[in-house]
């Protein structure tokens, strides 16, 4: 395996690069406002001004891009955050303690699994006022289950280890035994998983940005972007395309990147 | 299997009880008084106070929950506010169309993904595997969407052999109504087809690689043999599982798709109640929708017991 160049870590790297940098270029540097409307320029295809061409309103389909990867990277982010702080802590706390106790809080991380991001976002949608909040609360939420059950399933597998053991006779604290020697063990497969659920979390939120229950429509993201461009890409499919590709390429990304990370991580688990 | 079943039973009537309290909550979370929200800031005092008890607002909340509840395992799930019209009889219409476009996309998407697993699988360490591999990335990667999108420029407004949106109705036309769906249908189907490709392929890996296959090609089975009837009925499981999933994310992926063709289905109709903050109308559609997930992961669990006795005597 040594010898072997983990292409998909490479080229998943690449493209979450690729993304992060646009998001980044965006706040230095933009060919046009996104927002400004030029209606002699409306459904232009690739052109030396507009090198992505422009929507039904004129706008820079380039400039919307780039700035609609912001929405996509912070969404992904701190839903995958929510889900990854408060999935792994009561996974945990669940594996270590046991009995019970470990028994009421998986069945009650359960019921979300009833609850797929788009469902949750429409519960929510119907409690708050719909927007970027909700769409994160929402993705992270239904992706809590995920974490939870991962890492109890380390700790289960962890507690009995030696090395615990070795630690508990030294008189360490339970929460110390859990927190400096089981946790740190348990860090490979919650990275891995964080990868592919950022995959999942930006096909979420683009979902929802489309359904008009995710990032506001005056806030390019590259879901509002496709849910504008339907009504006129019989015109120009440019406004459909676009974004599109670049939701793919983000989703591509993450995906790759954690099958790789998880192929390099843990060789036991290589398909 | 007695045992396994009622134990799973059980979980699984704990689960949706716990889902119709996160249902019923949210509802109750909702910030200010709903009358007003539903009625607008002018309303008529009185009038407001009709739709408070319209919605049961003058009961208190656990009482309302009881009756709700009562309601629901009898089949009631209230009154449309929009429609006027029971939640229930609103939902089976709407099944009409979100039904056959899930189990449309799910047979889809197992037709092509199991053969193309089991496929890729054989021929690892050919070019055809990671050739799959990397078809199958791409296209889980493929918002189901944006593949409707670009399914209806090709068919509806290129070759125009399809329509690009709307359902004309079972009861008006059946073959429209079926031309109405198949757009949907692989838009939703292809993107499935592609996670189930993955993770047969998985599966298979993961049985071919085990002892008793070798031993099966040892005694010098054809190898048709050693796939079809000791390699595939191992990794049935897997597959179960598989597509318990499948069905599960056609289902609630169903919501975007009806939104892009136009289709008036279960999907639509949630949006249309967030809209109008129909509140009865979105409790009956979620609730549907999550119990409808609690009970396919509560049939995948059946069919291990059935299929791997280990599993029902553990």
């Amino acid at each position: 395996m040594g010898r072997r160049v983990p292409l998909n870590l490479a080229l998943g790297l690449a493209l979450v690069g690729l993304v992060v940098a646009a998001a980044l270029v965006s706040y230095a540097w933009l060919p046009h406002d996104p927002q400004r409307l030029n209606f002699a320029a409306q459904f232009s295809g690739p052109t030396a001004a507009n090198w992505l061409g422009t929507d039904h309103f004129g706008r820079d389909l380039f400039s919307r891009v780039l700035v609609g990867a912001r929405a996509t990277l912070y969404v992904g982010f701190i839903a995958v955050g929510i889900a990854l702080s408060l999935g792994s802590l009561v996974g945990a706390v669940a594996g270590w303690v046991g009995g019970w106790f470990d028994e009421l809080l998986m069945r009650l991380v359960d019921v979300l699994y009833a609850f797929p991001a788009i469902l949750m976002a429409l519960l929510l949608a119907a409690v708050y006022r719909p927007g970027t909040l909700t769409a994160m609360a929402a993705i992270g939420l239904a992706t809590v289950p995920i974490f939870a059950r991962l890492m109890r399933a380390s700790v289960l597998s962890l507690r009995e280890r030696d090395f615990v053991e070795a630690g508990r006779a030294l008189g360490a604290s339970e929460a110390r035994l859990l927190w400096a020697h089981v946790l740190p063990s348990t860090l490979s497969p919650i990275v891995v998983q964080a990868s592919l659920s950022l995959a999942v979390a930006v096909l979420a939120e683009a979902a929802l940005s489309f359904l008009g229950l995710g990032t506001p429509p005056d806030v390019p993201s590259w879901g509002n972007m496709l849910r504008e461009a339907q009504g006129s890409m019989v015109i120009s499919p440019y406004a459909a395309l676009v974004p599109g590709l670049a939701i793919l390429v983000t989703v591509l990304g993450w995906s790759l990147l954690g099958d790789g990370l998880r192929d390099r991580l843990d060789p036991t688990t290589r398909a | 299997m007695t045992r396994y079943l009622a134990r799973r039973a059980l979980t699984a009537l704990v689960s949706v009880w716990l889902a119709s309290v996160v249902v019923f909550g949210a509802v109750l979370a909702v910030p200010g008084d709903p009358a007003a929200l539903i009625l607008g800031m002018n309303a008529a005092p009185e009038a407001l106070a009709a739709m408070r008890t319209r919605l049961g607002l003058d009961v208190p909340a656990p009482a309302r929950y009881l009756r709700w509840s009562a309601g629901v395992v009898t089949g009631d799930l209230g009154e449309s506010l929009q429609y006027q019209r029971p939640v229930g009889r609103l939902i089976r219409d709407r099944l009409g169309v979100s039904l056959p476009l899930a189990l449309g996309a799910a047979l889809l998407a197992t037709l092509l993904a199991v053969p193309a697993g089991i496929f890729a699988a054989l021929r690892r360490g050919t070019l055809w595997d990671p050739l799959l591999v990397l078809a199958t990335q791409v296209g889980a990667a493929i918002p189901s969407f944006w593949l409707a999108l670009l399914l209806i420029l090709l068919f509806a407004v290129q070759l125009g052999w399809l329509p690009s949106g709307g359902f004309p109705g079972w009861d008006v036309s059946l073959g429209g109504s079926a031309r109405a769906l198949l757009l949907p249908v692989l838009a939703l189907g292809l993107g499935q087809a592609a996670v189930m490709a993955r993770l047969t392929r998985a599966a298979m890996l993961d049985v071919l690689s085990q002892d008793f296959v070798r031993t099966a090609r040892a005694k010098g089975l054809a190898p048709f043999r050693v796939v079809g009837k000791h390699a595939l009925r191992n990794a049935l499981v897997t597959l179960i599982t598989v597509l318990g999933l499948s069905l599960t994310n056609v289902f609630i992926g169903s919501i975007v798709v009806e939104q892009v063709f136009a289709l008036p289905g279960l999907g639509r109709l949630a949006l249309t109640a967030i809209g109008n903050r129909d509140y009865p109308l979105l409790q009956g559609v979620i609730l549907l929708y999550a119990g409808t997930i609690v009970l396919l992961s509560f049939l995948v669990d059946l069919s291990y017991g059935w299929l791997d006795p280990r599993i029902r005597y553990a």
